[in-house]
Order: C-alpha cells, then structure tokens, then sequence
C-alpha cells in the first residue's frame, strides 16, 4: 500500500489504460494476419516457382513420353499411368475396408476392452510415419510374402496408409446422423444391417467420399513407401492394360507389373544434377500438384453442398 | 376360418397352441434375418480387426529383423556410438538421431509459434468470413506432396537463405527444417483452434467484465484453458516432423553426421533409410537389416509422443 498510488487521479490511469489495450490488440491483429500470410504466401511461393521452372515444359509430349537419358526428350506417361493404376488399386481397398471398419465401430461395437483396443490402435495407426509403413510393407509383403515390387504391393501399402483416415471420415459422417432415423427404421423393423445399408451408408456417403478423397490426395503424393518397396525411377513400359477386347473384358495381369509414380519420378529428378532435370522435376511435380488440388477442391466442394443440402 | 370366427375373441389363445403358419416369420429368435445380421456382423468386424493385424505386422516385422540386427550391433554401442555406417561396422544411431532432432526443432521454431499464433486468430479475432476462407487455403499446406516441398527447400529456400547467409551449403538441414516447419503448421493451428474454440464462453466474458481486451482474455484465459488441446496439436506436429522424409531427403543431405547446427547438412532417421533403399539393397545384409533397426527406433520416438497426444486430447475433451 503505497501511499502514492492511492492519490493517483484515476481518470488519467484509465484513459491511458484503455489506449494501451487497444494498441495492444491491434498489435495482435497485425500480428495474427502476418502469421497467416507467411502460410500463404509460402503456398504461394511455391506454386510460383514450380510453375515458373516448370510451366513450360508441361505440354503433350512430356505427358506422353517415357523417362529418357536425356533432360530434354523424358516424360512422365508410365508414371502418371502408375499413379492412376496405384490409386485404383488403393481405394479398391481401402474404402470397403475402412467403410466397414468405420460402420463396426460406429454401429455394432459394443464398449468393451476388444473395442478400445482397436480404437487406440487406428489412432495410433494414423501417427505412425509413412516411410514406418514402407518398411512393413518391404519386410512382409516383398520379402515374407514373395509378392514382388509391384502395382499390387504398392496399392496395398497406400491402402494401409490411408486407411485410418477413411475409418475415421466414416464414424465421422455416421455421428452426425441423427438417432431419429436409425429408431424410425428400427420401428418398422428392419435389422442393424438393413438399417446400415438402407439408410445410414447413403447418408453419410458424401462424408465418406469426401474423406476418401482427401486421403487420396495424400496417397498420391505418397513417395517414401514407394520408394521403400522399390518402386522403379526408369520405366520404359507401361503395364498390361486392365481392360480387354476379349471375354472376361478385364484382366488382372497389370497388378504384377513393376511400376513407378509421379512422386517417384520427380524425386528421381530432383536427386539428379543439372539443371535441366530439375526443370523436368519442376514440370513433374506441377502436375502431381494439379493432381493433388484437384481432388482438394472436389472434396471441398462435396463438403459444401453438403453443408447447404443437409438440414437434419 | 370358421373355427376361429366361433371361438370367443381371446387373444391370448392363439399364442398358447401351435403358431399358426403365417404368424411363423414373424417370430423372434434365431431365423434368416438372425443369421445374416450376425454373419455381417462378424464380418464388420474382421475389416475393423484388420487393423490390428496391421500393427502387428509392423511391431513384428520391425522387431525382427531388428534382433538380428542387434546380433551384430551391440545395443550399447547402438545407443551410445557416434559413428553410423553399418556396412562398415559402425552402429552408432546417434548421428542420425540428432540430425532427426535439429531438424524437428528448426521446423518446431517455425510451427509452434506461427500455427499458435494463427489458431488464436483465427479462434478469437478473424470475422467469419475470413475463417471460412483461410482454414481450407492453411489446410493445403500439409496437402501439398512433400516431395514438392523438398523440391521447393532445395532449390528455392536454400538459395535465398544462402543471400543472407553467404555460407550456407547447398544441403542443410536449416532450409529443410523451415520448409517442414511451414508444412505442419496447419496441423498446429487446426487442432489448436478447435481447443481454444471448445473453451466456454462464460469464460471469455468473465475476463471481458473484467477490463481484459481480447489478447489478454487470448493469453491468459483461452489459451491456459486449451492448453491440454494444444500440447496435443504440438505433440501431433512433433510426431509428423520426426517422421517426415522426402523433404530432409531432399534437402538437409544424406551423410550421417553427428552435429547441432543447423546451418550443416547431416541426415536424418527417415533419410538414411530412403539413402539406403536408393542402392543395391540385398535382403538379409547388414544394410538392410540397419533399416529395420532405424526405423524401429523411429516408430518408439513417434509411439512415445502419440501416446502423450493421445492422454492430452482425452484430458481436452473431458475438461468440460
């Protein structure tokens, strides 16, 4: 208790005061929208700079020659095909199985320790780094399971990698139906399966197709796995075509076929020197972006009309 | 039926005789729709177990082809040595574990306080309209290839780095840990704002009532009150940047080198391990049994940190 304090006139002080906090938060304004510009702006930088060093050479015969020896005459045609070929085999996996997962734990499992030790394991499954599942994916399907450095293991391993995300859209998208509908049908009868398949699966599917789609967008710029289970930098070949002319119209043989992808592409560039396959990495990896914000906006969009579509 | 029809109106007799032919499907019990509810079931089931399997199939194959490892390397040497090349004998994992932690720290100076800072904006101060725009842009930066962003580090970050600091190598572990670090900023930031979104409003207004503008009511009130939320978000961040690969592969080099400063190129856990897939490779080599032994102590590091996230978020959710 200061004496001085108390014959302060209070009217100054808080004057003085209030000026300070405003300059305070003004100072946080600015503050808060720099930091959001150094995001941006880096986002920005980098579409930039691929897109000055690489614009250029994005053009028909790039996206239709195989790699080449020299700078000037590769393309990335067997590895936009593999990336294709590896997402379909991907989300041929992953959706049904992580649909199904999500649906067990959402709408049948029962709160017991068997349900909390599968929970706790798909949140970890997310946190463990993707070059972890690379070496589980070399260790048991190459080497354990004989099954080669191939399209099928590949797909199988950006299958598991994405699989939690999946998972985790669909008991997202299964909450957010509201109880009414699942009583309404159990009210006339129907069984736990039939509520699932009639109504809460079309319900929720656009949730789910937007989390698939976000978890493919992280599968294809996936390179580390790839380049663990030995994806090839130089292939000169595409695989088998998975359709046919003749009966039974498709055939299977592509899934055995060695392969590479756009990631696997570029960052075989990138390792290179000299500059003119850097500029070739540069035009690879604006593709693969295209590729990635794409399937974004698409799942941006869903998610939009969505929100706009759905009163429950 | 005229028997039926004769018969005073009781309803409970038809239960006590023998159901009659058509009542037979409505029953209860183990029927048609039983049976399939339940294959189903088991079914679901599996594809959610499978998980499990996956995990296993990790911790066992890592383990395994770590023991025999660890029948060449002795474990004190592992954790102790300062010197990795397994190929020639040395098993020191130190060198690559501290180009592992210089780069997650360089990423951690740059994410931390941007994606804090960001998350309280976007949480406390930005209009709705601007939040709604700015979340999905944020959120393409952890969508963007990470490739891409070695790509960027080397040959963008680096040279520009290299204009303030003439010195710099053209690898180092500097660019590519600013690079990373702009990369998991939305991993901070979204898991931040939705804890600090999550704090009563109660609580904002007893500060308001109290004089507090809104960065004191942010810092000392929503912040402290979010704070088990955001030890979560960093601890996430914490955990991508350990295991990030293609951009220190690309950009901070690829020799081990055991060192603390991050203006020198040195590799990380993740790096070696893609170096050494980039060669010849033969299965059952010391080589490719050193993979498993580094990425097994790369899935213990990440295990450790998910496990703290995963007790933090428990305590956010409960708080209130």
């Amino acid at each position: 208790m200061k004496p001085t304090e108390k014959n302060h006139p209070p009217q100054i002080d808080t004057a003085r005061l209030i000026a300070r906090r405003k300059r305070q938060d003004l100072v946080f304004n600015i503050l808060g929208v720099v930091c959001m510009l150094i995001g941006v702006v880096t986002l920005g930088a980098l579409l930039f700079d691929l897109a000055a060093d690489g614009l250029s050479l994005v053009n028909w015969q790039f996206l239709t020659s195989y790699p080449s020896r020299r700078a000037a005459s590769a393309g990335v045609l067997s590895a936009w095909v593999g990336s294709l070929l590896l997402m379909l085999v991907t989300v041929s996996l992953a959706v049904p199985l992580g649909v199904a997962a999500g649906v067990y734990l959402e709408e049948y499992a029962r709160k017991n320790w068997l349900t909390t030790v599968i929970e706790i394991n798909i949140a970890n499954l997310a946190g463990v780094p993707s070059i972890i599942y690379g070496l589980m994916a070399l260790g048991v399907l190459v080497y354990q399971f004989h099954l080669g450095e191939t399209l099928l293991v590949g797909g199988i391993t950006l299958a598991l990698l994405i699989l939690p995300i999946v998972i985790v859209a669909t008991r997202e998208a299964l909450r957010a139906i509201p109880n009414g509908i699942r009583e309404a049908a159990y009210a006339l009868g129907a069984t736990r399966w039939q509520v699932v398949k009639d109504h809460l699966i079309p319900y929720s599917a656009g949730g789910i197709a937007t989390g698939t789609i976000i978890a493919m967008s992280r599968a294809i710029g996936e390179t580390a796995p790839l380049a663990l289970i030995g994806a090839l930098t130089f292939v000169a070949f595409l695989p088998p075509a998975p359709v046919q002319s003749r009966f039974p119209f498709v055939n299977f043989k592509w899934l055995n076929s060695d392969f590479t992808a756009l990631p696997i592409q570029m960052f075989n560039w990138v390792s290179r020197p000299g500059a003119d396959f850097q500029h070739n990495a540069a035009a690879a990896g604006l593709v693969l972006i295209i590729m990635t914000l794409s399937l974004n906006a698409a799942a941006i969009a869903i998610r939009y009309r969505l929100r706009k579509r759905i009163k429950w | 039926m005229p028997a039926g029809l004769s018969s005073p109106p009781r309803r409970e007799k038809p239960a006590e005789g023998p159901p009659a032919q058509g009542a037979a499907h409505l029953m209860l019990g183990p029927g048609k729709r039983y049976w399939k509810d339940r294959i189903i079931r088991g079914l679901l089931f599996l594809a959610a177990a499978s998980s499990v399997v996956v995990t296993t199939g990790i911790v066992a194959i890592l383990l395994a082809e770590s023991m025999v490892f660890f029948r060449q390397a002795p474990l004190w040497e592992f954790l102790t040595g300062t010197n990795w090349a397994p190929r020639n004998g040395h098993f020191g994992i130190l060198p690559l574990v501290s180009g592992t932690l210089v780069t997650t720290a360089v990423a951690l100076a740059v994410a931390l306080p941007v994606g804090t800072i960001i998350a309280i904006y976007l949480s406390e101060y930005a209009p709705f309209a601007l939040r709604e725009i700015i979340k999905p842009v944020l959120e393409l930066l952890s969508a963007v290839p990470t490739v891409i962003y070695g790509y960027f580090a080397l040959l963008f970050v680096t040279p520009q780095l290299q204009k303030i600091f003439p010195n710099l190598q053209t690898f180092s572990m500097l660019s590519a840990g600013i690079v990373m670090g702009i990369m998991i900023i939305p991993y901070v930031s979204s898991l931040s704002e939705d804890a600090m979104r999550a704090v009563p409003m109660l609580l904002r207004e007893g500060a308001y009532a109290l004089g507090a503008n809104k960065m004191i009511t942010s810092i000392k009130v929503v912040y402290p009150a979010a704070l088990s939320g955001i030890g979560a978000a960093y601890i996430l961040g914490i955990s991508r940047a350990i295991g990030e690969t293609m951009i220190v592969s690309i950009a901070a080099g690829t020799g081990p080198r055991l060192t603390w400063n991050p203006a020198e190129p040195a590799a990380t856990i993740t790096a070696y391990i893609v170096q050494v897939c980039q060669g010849d490779l033969p299965h059952g080599s010391v080589g490719y049994q050193s993979i498993f032994a580094a990425g097994l102590t790369l899935f213990l590091m990440t295990l450790g940190f998910n496990i703290l996230g995963h007790i933090l978020r428990k305590r956010f959710r409960e708080a209130y």
